[in-house]
């Protein structure tokens, strides 16, 4: 088995690109292992692309090929797919999705999980995911809980949480990073269009610098 | 996707009228819009897999257009639809884009079941 095992559980192709990229371009070159579980295959996306070149029925497949290629030019060996649909997590059985976490966790025992933090991440898809794997945590002794490291960006989350935890420079990573990002063209080609045009503040300390909240488990 | 071409639209729905059709219809305006503009309202709906037959189905408008479906019991209606196709599976496929090609609507019949 490898060290270090590292678990990353999103729901939308793309969410490992703009926050942990670097982060697991990172923990891959010192060595360790990552498996990333996505939920869904981001099929309710509003980009089709710049051309428009998606349609609804498309898009799954089309983001399933990018988060292919994204895995790829991350190094992750286990990319593992939920089969549900964008935009439903929170009506799912969260219990039931938690023990289906629960048994990833079991198998590869992760030292660290890497999700977003419930109630903070925006999107419903993102705080029903991370509340699901914080009860897959909750269900474990203890002494057996690995870190959970969360990615929030709601309005008023350091007010409330204070400033992150854990800030992780992955300036190294920059160009790799970037590339990741645009892997996931369907999504994100007016995002790399301005990128490249014009300098962004925002988006290049994210693409040197990414940011964590501990969660209390 | 290409451009919607009314009378070419108009004569596809002739041809599924009085047959039951499995519906997708959604409207969004994405789930980060209240987040990235405070005072807007992330506001969508979808449906997917109704089964409808209509009696009367018509195309209406300059561009971007609406369509309306009027069934026995009642009415589909969508608007701002600007591009279309009938894709290999012979499913009418209709978006409505905005400015930056993000999809704001859509209205899809087919014979068959959408995939979940």
């Amino acid at each position: 088995m490898s060290k270090k095992p590292l678990l990353v559980i999103f729901p939308h192709p793309d969410d490992e690109a703009f926050g942990v990229a670097g982060t697991i371009l990172k923990h891959i070159e010192s060595g360790g292992s990552v498996t990333y579980v996505c939920l869904t295959l981001g099929e309710m996306g509003r980009n089709m692309g710049r051309p428009v070149m998606a349609n609804r029925e498309t898009l799954p497949d089309i983001r399933r090929r990018e988060l292919d290629r994204a895995a790829e030019l991350l190094g992750i060996q286990d990319l593992r797919r939920f089969g549900m649909r964008d935009k439903t997590i929170e009506f799912t059985d969260l219990d039931a999705l938690a023990s289906r976490f629960g048994d990833v966790i079991q198998e590869i025992a992760p030292e660290r999980i890497i999700t977003f933090y419930p109630g903070y991440a925006v999107h419903p898809d993102h705080d029903a995911t991370g509340d699901a794997v914080i009860r897959a945590v909750r269900a474990l002794p203890e002494e057996k809980r690995p870190d959970v490291h969360t990615i929030a960006f709601a309005d008023g989350t350091e007010e409330d949480l204070g400033a992150p935890d854990v800030l992780t420079d992955v300036s190294a990573y920059r160009d790799a990073k970037l590339q990741i990002i645009e892997a996931h063209a369907s999504q994100t080609a007016g995002l790399i269009e301005a990128v490249k045009s014009r300098h962004d503040t925002e988006m290049e300390e994210m693409l040197v610098t990414e940011r964590f909240w501990r969660y209390p488990v | 996707m290409k451009a919607i071409n009314p009378a070419h639209v108009q004569a596809e729905l002739d041809q599924l009228r009085g047959e039951p059709v499995y519906v997708h219809l959604e409207t969004t305006n994405g789930a980060y819009a209240s987040h990235r503009e405070k005072g807007t309202l992330s506001a969508g709906a979808f449906i997917r897999n109704v089964q409808l037959t209509f009696e009367i189905g018509k195309i209406a408008g300059n561009g971007p257009y609406r369509i309306g479906l009027e069934t026995d019991i009642g009415w589909l209606y969508a608007e701002g639809l600007t591009d279309w196709e009938k894709d290999e599976e012979n499913r009418l496929l209709f978006a409505g884009h905005d400015h930056e090609g993000r999809l704001a609507a859509a209205l899809e019949l087919s014979r068959s079941p959408f995939p979940k």
